[in-house]
């Protein structure tokens, strides 16, 4: 094995959390950083002539190639697992950018009780309403003190919103429900497109308070606080699956890449796949020396850095610190070991397939252009007398629909999938049709977990990770209470007929419900419950910083990638401020 | 290297429509020739193709609602795609163990590519293409369950609404029956507006974009 010379700090992955703290640690300090990304290199400059639907939102040219790497599902410890051989459930990325390339940007933040879930359920409800065998927990950072870095994290990424509460002052039009936010949105919101209106003049007509979703694709051309100048979106609908044209949708290669590129302390090596975190007894107890990996060519390196991050989403996250030995395992058995609980997806359902007389010109949209009704979110409505805890919210959004994963969602009542008659249906229902979405809280639970396959390799030999994952009865009742909901919503729009969710059964790892993976290497405030301290920081190892939603206790039902970036920046001002300075536990 | 095989199809069924439907009223338009045009196969062999062609017309069937499979050349797609890397399953984990009846949330579990799906289904159909359409449809209930089906159904869709890149979707015909304009970089002027009513841009294809002479789709990569 080759060793290279030393850097001051190493990254695993080139996406959101990757570049972002390659961009601070390399431009607020002299240090050296390198930045390995196991895909190919990517620039926005790429994406003109990928607005191909088949290749990139059905082969999924964008994601993590499958044949090389992948996880196998099971829904409790005593089956055994499958592999997930095709993409189903969720899109991880690859490549320069990560999934930040190809996200929708819908960018919300979180409720403020989300970060102490535990304590202000029990304090609300009592113990005793907590499902039996729950793990949720506290994340050890409250939503004032994220309150700043949601604000930096919206401006770097120029948010397009209404503000529903500045300071505690609640404004009619945006979400009221929101935690207090210190200023406006950057941008004014995105247009609102058909199909979105009507969703928004019924929720309004049903008393609820909808606003247009807070968007990272811009409403108008925006300059950064970083200087970085951005267009504003046309509404082309190639967001999801898509890397942006024109650069209006917020991606780490136009937001992050040109700063970083300009910088001669950091470099990126693509084609670069980390396999373990070399790590040893030091002086003053466990120490990160650096990184192994497989290089463009082939060969095994070792990367000796002083400071060591995980950048590599939820998955290779947990994966990389199983395989390294860093930490001990979560036995759901005897609940000891933390690395690899509080797996958690997103209750991400489909609650009302809406048909309509009139065409919806569905064609022009942007990932996150349209309206969402919060009412129904987090512990904004008293569940005394309901069977679930928490909530979400309902989304009437205007993506874009192309036509291969739309043409042929029919009325129930039409029952042939084939043939003159399903053809009939399908050309009148094409533009037609919406969806009402909704997306909530999934809990995390003491069975639903990640740890090593026995079975499955990737192509190094190394075990592949294993999720154990299904849901229970809260998210089960929680999908039953919202569908009702979602079918009034469309009635109330005019919608002549409705297909409703049909309910949540099994996990089913085969069916696409958002890509937001959540834990395995989760924060908290004590090093027996979690992985990483609120700063992101390895409770023994503490030149090592886990990035990313894998630091999730559990999900909340906003989209992560606000709150990844937020936390991030965080932990970016306490390596800046305090760690350099004194390197050791910052908590 | 195997015997150059070809789907000949008259130009009277392909490539002959041309057809804008501005409200969502298709019309098809037949060639006055009788001229037919010789298409190489890159994976079928001709009597594959005109199974494959004959099938997919019966699931997204030519009809007074306007053209379908065969216009848009489904099965030459399908013949590209299964050519290219996915039909030998180049992105899928297709390490061991395989466990072929695995429950469907876990995905498909089997050990068969796309090609040798197909292939294997296709020596069942034999004389399909010789069959009435009503024997068609009849046959083609007796397999509906199969993981052939739904793969042939899938790709029938993709092969009418995919970018005329790919081969199928030809003359952009199944996006006019939609009314869809393909990729089309700006709505900006648009998004906001014509509530309520049909709004319909005349399709363009990639190839139509600029620099769309340079874009190679993605069953031609290896």
């Amino acid at each position: 094995m080759k060793t290279l010379p030393a850097v001051d700090v190493v990254i695993a992955g080139g996406g959101w959390t990757g570049l972002l703290m390659a961009k601070e640690l390399g431009s607020r300090t002299g240090l050296t950083v390198a930045v390995l990304e196991r895909g190919r290199h990517r620039e926005s400059a790429d994406y003109p002539g990928t607005m191909d639907e088949l290749d990139y939102a059905v082969r999924l040219h964008m994601m993590q190639d499958l044949s090389l790497e992948t996880v196998t599902v099971r829904h409790d410890s005593t089956q055994r697992a499958f592999p997930m051989r095709q993409y189903g459930s969720f899109l991880p990325g690859s490549g320069v950018g990560g999934a930040g390339e190809h996200w929708n940007g819908i960018s919300s933040r979180f409720l403020p009780d989300c970060f102490e879930l535990l304590s202000r359920t029990v304090e609300k409800y009592g113990a005793q309403r907590l499902p039996a065998d729950h793990a949720i927990q506290d994340w050890g950072v409250t939503y004032d003190q994220m309150e700043p870095y949601y604000t930096r994290a919206e401006r770097m990424l120029g948010i397009s919103g209404k503000a529903g509460n500045i300071g505690g002052k609640k404004i009619a039009g945006g979400n009221i429900f929101e935690g207090w936010r210190s200023s406006e949105y950057p941008t004014p919101p995105t247009r609102i497109p058909y199909f979105s209106t009507l969703f928004n003049n019924a929720a309004k007509e049903l008393g609820y308070h909808p606003y247009p979703t807070p968007a990272a694709n811009l409403s108008e051309p925006y300059t950064n606080p970083d200087g970085i100048s951005r267009s504003a979106c046309f509404y082309c609908g190639f967001c999801e699956r898509f890397g942006c044209m024109v650069g209006a949708k917020a991606q780490p290669t136009n937001t992050l890449l040109p700063l970083i590129q300009e910088r001669k302390n950091i470099s990126i090596r693509s084609g670069a796949s980390v396999r373990r975190v070399i790590h040893g007894d030091g002086g003053s107890g466990k120490r990160a020396r650096g990184v192994t990996y497989i290089d463009e060519q082939g060969e095994e390196v070792f990367q000796p850095a002083d400071l060591v991050f995980l950048a590599s989403w939820t998955l290779n996250n947990t994966r990389l610190l199983l395989l390294s030995g860093i930490g001990e395992p979560y036995d759901p058995q005897s609940g000891t070991g933390t690395v690899g609980r509080n797996l958690t997806h997103q209750v991400a359902i489909g609650a009302a397939t809406a048909f309509f007389e009139k065409p919806l010109n569905r064609f022009m949209g942007s990932g996150a252009a349209g309206v969402c009704v919060s009412d129904f979110d987090g512990d904004l409505f008293d569940h005394s007398g309901l069977p679930f805890l928490r909530g979400g919210t309902l989304l009437g959004m205007s993506m874009g629909y192309r036509p291969i994963a739309n043409f042929g969602i029919v009325p129930q009542r039409v029952k042939a999938g084939w043939g003159s008659e399903w053809k009939k249906a399908a050309l009148e229902s094409y533009d037609r049709t919406g969806f009402i979405g909704f997306s909530g809280e999934h809990l995390a639970y003491k069975g639903n977990y990640m740890d090593l396959d026995p079975t499955y390799k990737d192509r190094f030999g190394d075990p592949l990770l294993r999720f154990t994952i299904d849901w229970r009865d809260n998210e089960r009742k929680m999908a039953e209470f919202v569908t009702p909901k979602a079918v009034e919503l469309a009635r109330a729009m005019g919608a002549k007929d409705v297909n409703s969710f049909p309910g949540l059964k099994n996990y089913d790892a085969n069916r696409y419900q958002f890509t937001h993976i959540q834990g395995g290497t989760i924060m908290g405030s004590s090093p027996e419950r979690s992985v990483v301290n609120p700063y992101l920081q390895h409770w023994r190892v503490p030149n090592l910083f886990v990035l990313g939603a894998s630091a999730f206790p559990q999900n909340p039902s906003a989209h992560p990638t606000l709150t990844i970036l937020a936390l991030t920046y965080r932990t970016a001002d306490a390596i800046v401020d305090r760690y350099l300075k004194n390197p050791s536990a910052l908590a | 290297m195997r015997r150059r095989e070809f789907l000949t199809l008259s130009t009277a069924s392909l490539g002959g429509v041309l057809l804008y439907s501005l409200d969502r009223k298709p019309f098809r338009l037949f060639a006055q020739t009788a001229q037919s045009i010789r298409i190489p196969l890159r994976f079928f062999t001709q009597p594959e193709a005109l199974i494959v062609a004959a099938a997919a017309s019966r699931i997204f069937p030519s009809d007074e609602t306007g053209p379908g499979a065969q216009e848009a050349g489904v099965a030459i797609y399908i013949d590209r795609q299964l050519a290219g890397p996915w039909g030998r399953d180049r992105y899928r984990y297709t390490r061991e163990p395989f466990e072929e009846n695995a429950p469907a949330e876990f995905g498909y579990q089997g050990r068969a590519t796309p090609r040798q799906v197909y292939r294997e289904a296709l020596k069942d159909l034999k004389g399909f293409d010789q069959l009435s359409s009503v024997e068609q449809d009849n046959k083609l209930r007796q397999i509906e369950g199969t993981p052939f089906f739904s793969l042939l159904r899938r790709n029938t869709v993709e092969g009418m609404f995919c970018d005329p890149i790919h081969g199928g979707n030809a003359d952009m015909v199944g996006w006019q029956l939609i009314g869809y304009p393909g990729p089309r970089m700006s709505n900006y002027a648009d998004v906001d507006k014509h509530f309520g009513e049909a709004f319909r841009p005349k399709p363009v294809s990639l190839r139509e974009m600029p620099g769309g002479d340079k874009f190679r789709p993605g069953e031609d990569e290896e």
